[in-house]
């Protein structure tokens, strides 16, 4: 069993006749921001599930704080963040917050934690309903946080955040990593790639990048990302 | 299937079920409305009539009205947790999936607890319906048939992918048990074939139950309501098996 918070060893995940994932290996670090990107459809939320442990694979093995992803004792130290919202649209974001607080068994000054780590303390007593987009996966968010994960994966946290507070929840990614937590996001706008202190960039539910953003600028000789990956996937096409 | 049952989950999810039913006030009002005016529907249908129509079909209806409804609020509310993500996302945590079950039954044998005690409280006192049995063991038995409707509600739930879908598994699985439970012909009386397929239906069970303990002073319904609860434990069991922490 390796040490490493997130190992992946020869995955592929094969759903009907389409090919989801294709013996994707990669290992990552403790305390540092992933950033998962490529092509929407290329397979992102797929790893990000293998790792979860909702998802079923064929080959390959996926290792989680050197356990078998999926495993139950995993299930309190991973924070997991899917595309959509999942959180109950008819209760207030202090009632939604309190029901996972009481099924991950933490304290209600955690729930105010949260609540104030995604800046929602104006909202507590708002239908999830009523709230914005934004708001919503915020809410989304702070359930993750709850548990105080040493894994948080987030598909897509920060579509549809007005700038200021995309900037302010990757400063909250950076200090959970800085805590110790390792952090994997995924995201299609490039310009976050840069945020991150690793790269990783799936095509066609294949690995073509593992490496920080800056040695991705260096290898493909592109001045911003956005240009350096549209060369990493014109090399893999 | 995780048979550990945490009692601090077990009751979070009963309780959010619950408030979140307290905040949808039209679903409420109509769950502990309805049945009271269906049954007085009958009793006025029946009024200029002579005979014993009310006092034959009343108690089959109150052993029914809360199986159906549990069934559609249940397996609506389930389905809604399968496609919005939220089961996934507790299946994630550190939920039992008995936890989960026995969450949303607490919770919705708890309504129908109400819902049928002023069904049967409107049936005894306004509209004069005459039980021989003991009224608390009528209470009992309707709710078992409401945490039935539950169980079975939570089944189909996973085998559709929409709301119309759950809806639809409401006249394909309670239409025929309706027709073949004693309602409209006693059983007995039932071509043989049919007679032995009602023996097959919880519902046949749950009516003769109930009919048995408005007409006998000392109504035996144990056999009865052990089979109902037997078929509530399988559709809970199934149901578990249904509660995958993986999907492809």
């Amino acid at each position: 069993m390796t040490t490493s918070p997130i190992a992946v060893a020869g995955l592929g995940v094969v759903r009907g006749r389409v090919t989801a994932l294709d013996d994707v290996s990669f290992e990552v670090p403790a305390g540092q921001v992933i950033g998962l990107l490529g092509p929407s459809g290329c397979g992102k939320s797929t790893l990000m599930r293998s790792i979860v442990g909702v998802q079923k694979f064929t080959r390959g093995s996926v290792s989680v704080l050197g356990e078998p992803a999926g495993s139950a004792s995993l299930r309190s130290r991973i924070g997991y963040v899917t595309q959509a919202p999942s959180v109950y649209e008819d209760l207030t974001v202090g009632e939604n917050l309190r029901f996972f607080a009481a099924v991950l068994g933490v304290s209600a000054q955690r729930v105010e934690e949260c609540v104030a780590l995604v800046d929602l303390a104006r909202q507590r007593t708002q239908l999830v309903g009523r709230l914005s987009g934004g708001q919503r996966s915020r809410v989304s968010l702070a359930v993750a946080l709850l548990g105080d994960p040493t894994v948080l994966v987030l598909d897509e946290p920060t579509v549809g955040l007005d700038p200021v507070l995309r900037r302010e929840l990757w400063a909250t990614f950076h200090r959970l990593a800085d805590a110790g937590a390792t952090v994997l996001v995924s995201s299609h706008v490039m310009d976050e790639a840069t945020r991150c202190d690793r790269l990783l960039v799936l095509r066609d539910g294949r690995l073509i990048v593992d490496q920080t953003p800056a040695a991705l600028l260096e290898s493909t000789g592109a001045h911003d990302v956005e240009t350096a990956f549209l060369a990493v996937v014109e090399a893999a096409s | 299937m995780t048979t550990e049952i945490s009692p601090r989950i077990t009751l979070a999810v009963a309780r959010r079920v619950l408030l979140q039913l307290r905040r949808d006030r039209r679903t409420l009002a109509m769950l502990l409305v309805l049945p009271c005016a269906i049954i007085a529907l009958l009793r006025w249908m029946f009024s200029a009539q002579t005979g014993t129509g009310f006092q034959g079909l009343a108690p089959a209806l109150l052993a029914l009205i809360p199986f159906v409804v549990m069934f559609l609020v249940t397996s609506v509310t389930t389905l809604r947790e399968r496609t919005s993500g939220t089961l996934e996302r507790l299946l994630a945590m550190p939920l039992g999936k008995a936890d989960f079950l026995f969450g949303y039954a607490l919770a919705f044998g708890a309504v129908a607890a109400v819902q049928s005690a002023l069904a049967v409280g409107v049936s005894i006192w306004w509209l004069g319906l005459d039980v021989s049995g003991p009224t608390w063991l009528l209470l009992v038995v309707a709710v078992l048939d409401a945490v039935l409707g539950t169980a079975l509600g939570l089944l189909v739930s996973a085998f559709a992918r929409t709301e119309f879908q759950a809806v639809q598994f409401m006249p394909a699985l309670v239409i025929p048990q309706m027709l073949l439970c004693g309602l409209f012909i006693h059983r007995h009386r039932l071509p043989g074939f049919l007679h032995a397929i009602s023996n097959c239906l919880p519902l046949s069970y749950a009516v003769d139950a109930m009919t048995a303990v408005s007409t006998r002073t000392n109504p035996r319904v144990g056999a009865d309501l052990a089979v109902v609860a037997g078929f509530t434990v399988a559709a809970l069991v199934l149901g578990a098996l249904t509660l995958r922490r993986r999907t492809a």
